[in-house]
């Protein structure tokens, strides 16, 4: 009862808010009704017994990477309304019909798993999820069954920083 | 009122549909780019789910590559929006069609 | 029902009010210790010694008028002073004023990352207050204290994954335990960790020598400038209530919580007589002290040099520390 009171409270939550972004005229308020959609992301997580992400969640997505698209806001000070032109080809009509084809083959593979996939157990009776250490699990895993692609992400992070460096820099 | 991860599944689909939405509807890139989050985001709400309702730990261990990949993301397209911003003066997409041809 | 809710919420209407209580005496210390060191007397009017100019302040903040400017985005602004006072009260939840289940809300077990994350959410009130007040100096100030702010959360996180590795554990209340068990304070054993997480926190906590978002002489106040009355004030609230968060941590990871001196001495076992909680207080009320000596005492960095710390010296320092606690870890 708890878990159905909490879920159906943070996914109208999300929804609404993910609806705020990217419908709000102003590209400010669109950033924070993003944080606030990724906070609410994050106490999902935390229901979901994943406490770790749900740090991870705050301190690198709302703490991190949302506070580089505040500052790349307030840094693109704009002299005109960013959506004044628009290309006489585009075809918004179609990107439309297309979300709603992408909705739609979402809704069939659900409506088609619903029931095929069986949780291992009765999830009221699962009690929590690894015992009391969430972290030291993840870990564990990042570190032996994950061990490349978790040195291939941080080769990725490293090519970035490297990348994002070279491209806001201004030539001397 | 018992929630299952078919529950999860239809709110991480809503939510990527959102951003999906917003990526092909909207014109300036700044919104684009957090719409593209939103469907990050589904995506780990989706991998979470399954992980706690079969018990296996891999759904959040991607969540993880996610969300470092999500921050390189960030950084590398916002330096190549500012980068782009500092010549043409302009985060309109539409306007963005130098390379196009 | 009353374990699970009736008692938290008790527990967290007592904390809340205990630290907003608190943070109105911390601002009538900081007057008080500044006056001394600058051979003045400070508030001498309301009460005796003055000690009811804490009462006084928020009253008068209370009562002012509300002002605000006709040009600014009246949802940010409205939101940004709230901003950044939540984090800075949620963050009250972990800490462990005790060893004993009646002195903390909850203990977590990732109560130091919950920290950590959760501070980090107070820079959007910086941000925002100084965007959706659509003023010049306002903007600088939120600027230069995000970039601040994000430079120095950086170095803090790095410094305390060296604490996790010797503590071993996220929970804070584990963190005291291990350094129960190991019989010396983490202080001790990592001193280097301790002064870069002292510094790092002067630095988040926008306090002097690194005050530069409110460097009065050049900004005209900062990214609050267009703010009075009671928003004001939240933003004050914040800054104390930071303080305060910032010497609870340092008791906690560097000096051993609520344990008294050299835990493990059977010889100094009569300072068990004093309560744990009253040395975890003794303890925090140092290093308040101590912030606002530093207040009185250092010059304002310049922002290059201030940059320069935190990228070129404490990163690095940093990291060569979780280096070499690694090694000695694995060595031992």
């Amino acid at each position: 009862m708890a878990e159905a009171i909490a879920f159906y409270t943070l996914a109208v939550l999300i929804l609404g808010l993910g609806v705020a972004v990217i419908t709000t005229p102003k590209t400010v308020h669109s950033v924070v009704f993003l944080v606030l959609n990724f906070l609410c992301v994050a106490v999902l997580y935390v229901v979901l017994r994943a406490e770790f992400l749900a740090v991870i969640q705050v301190l690198v997505y709302a703490g991190g990477i949302v506070v580089l698209y505040l500052f790349v806001v307030m840094l693109v000070n704009l002299k005109r309304a960013p959506e004044a032109h628009e290309d006489p080809r585009r075809l918004a009509r179609l990107g439309l019909a297309l979300s709603g084809a992408v909705l739609l083959e979402l809704a069939g593979i659900v409506v088609y798993s619903y029931g095929r996939v069986t949780p291992a157990s009765a999830p009221a009776a699962a009690g929590p999820l690894t015992g009391a250490g969430n972290t030291e699990e993840l870990g564990w895993l990042l570190y032996t069954d994950y061990l490349i692609p978790f040195e291939v992400a941080s080769v990725l992070l490293l090519v970035a920083m490297v990348g994002a460096i070279v491209l806001a820099r201004r030539e001397s | 009122m018992e929630i299952t991860p078919a529950h999860y599944t239809v709110l991480s689909a809503a939510l990527f549909s959102i951003g999906v939405i917003g990526v092909l509807v909207r014109r300036n890139v700044i919104i684009i780019f957090m719409a593209i989050e939103l469907m990050l985001n589904a995506v780990n709400i989706n991998l979470v789910a399954h992980a706690r309702y079969l018990e296996n730990l891999a759904g959040q261990v991607f969540v993880v590559f996610v969300i470092a990949v999500a921050a390189a993301e960030a950084a590398v397209g916002l330096g190549i929006l500012l980068a782009f911003f500092r010549n043409k003066e302009t985060v309109n997409i539409d306007e963005m069609n130098i390379m196009r041809w | 029902m009353l374990d699970t809710i009736v008692i938290p919420v008790l527990k967290i209407a007592v904390l809340l009010n205990a630290v907003l209580v608190a943070v109105t005496f911390m601002v009538l210390l900081e007057r008080k210790v500044i006056a001394w060191a600058q051979s003045r007397l400070g508030p001498m009017r309301v009460g005796p010694y003055g000690v009811l100019q804490a009462i006084a302040d928020p009253i008068k903040l209370l009562v002012k008028e509300d002002i605000r400017p006709v040009r600014a985005d009246p949802m940010l602004f409205t939101l940004a002073p709230i901003l950044s006072l939540v984090p800075a009260l949620v963050v009250f939840a972990v800490v462990p004023f005790g060893g004993d289940e009646l002195f903390y809300v909850t203990d977590i077990n990732v109560g130091l990352l919950f920290i950590i994350s959760v501070t980090s959410i107070g820079v959007y009130g910086i941000i925002l207050a100084g965007w959706a007040s659509n003023s010049k100096y306002p903007l600088l100030a939120s600027l230069r204290a995000s970039a601040q702010l994000i430079s120095y959360e950086i170095a803090v996180t790095m410094t305390l994954v060296s604490v996790i590795l010797t503590a071993g554990t996220l929970s804070m209340v584990g963190i005291v335990e291990a350094q129960q068990q190991s019989g010396l304070w983490f202080g001790f054993v990592q001193p280097v960790a301790f002064v870069l997480v002292f510094i790092g926190g002067l630095a988040e906590t926008n306090r002097a020598p690194f005050d530069l978002p409110e460097a009065e002489q050049e900004l005209t106040g900062g990214f609050h400038t267009e703010y009075s009355g009671m928003r004001f004030a939240l933003f004050f609230l914040a800054e104390y209530a930071n303080i305060i968060v910032i010497s609870a941590v340092v008791t906690i990871l560097f000096w051993g919580g609520w344990l008294r001196p050299f835990p493990n001495v059977e010889a100094l076992a009569f300072l068990d007589l004093i309560p744990g909680w009253i040395w975890f207080f003794a303890k925090m009320f140092v290093f308040l002290y101590i912030f606002i000596w530093i207040r009185a005492t250092l010059p304002r960095y310049r922002y290059d040099q201030l940059m320069r710390l935190g990228w070129k010296v404490l990163i690095p320092v940093a990291i060569g520390n979780i280096v070499l606690t690694g090694v000695v870890k694995v060595l031992l």
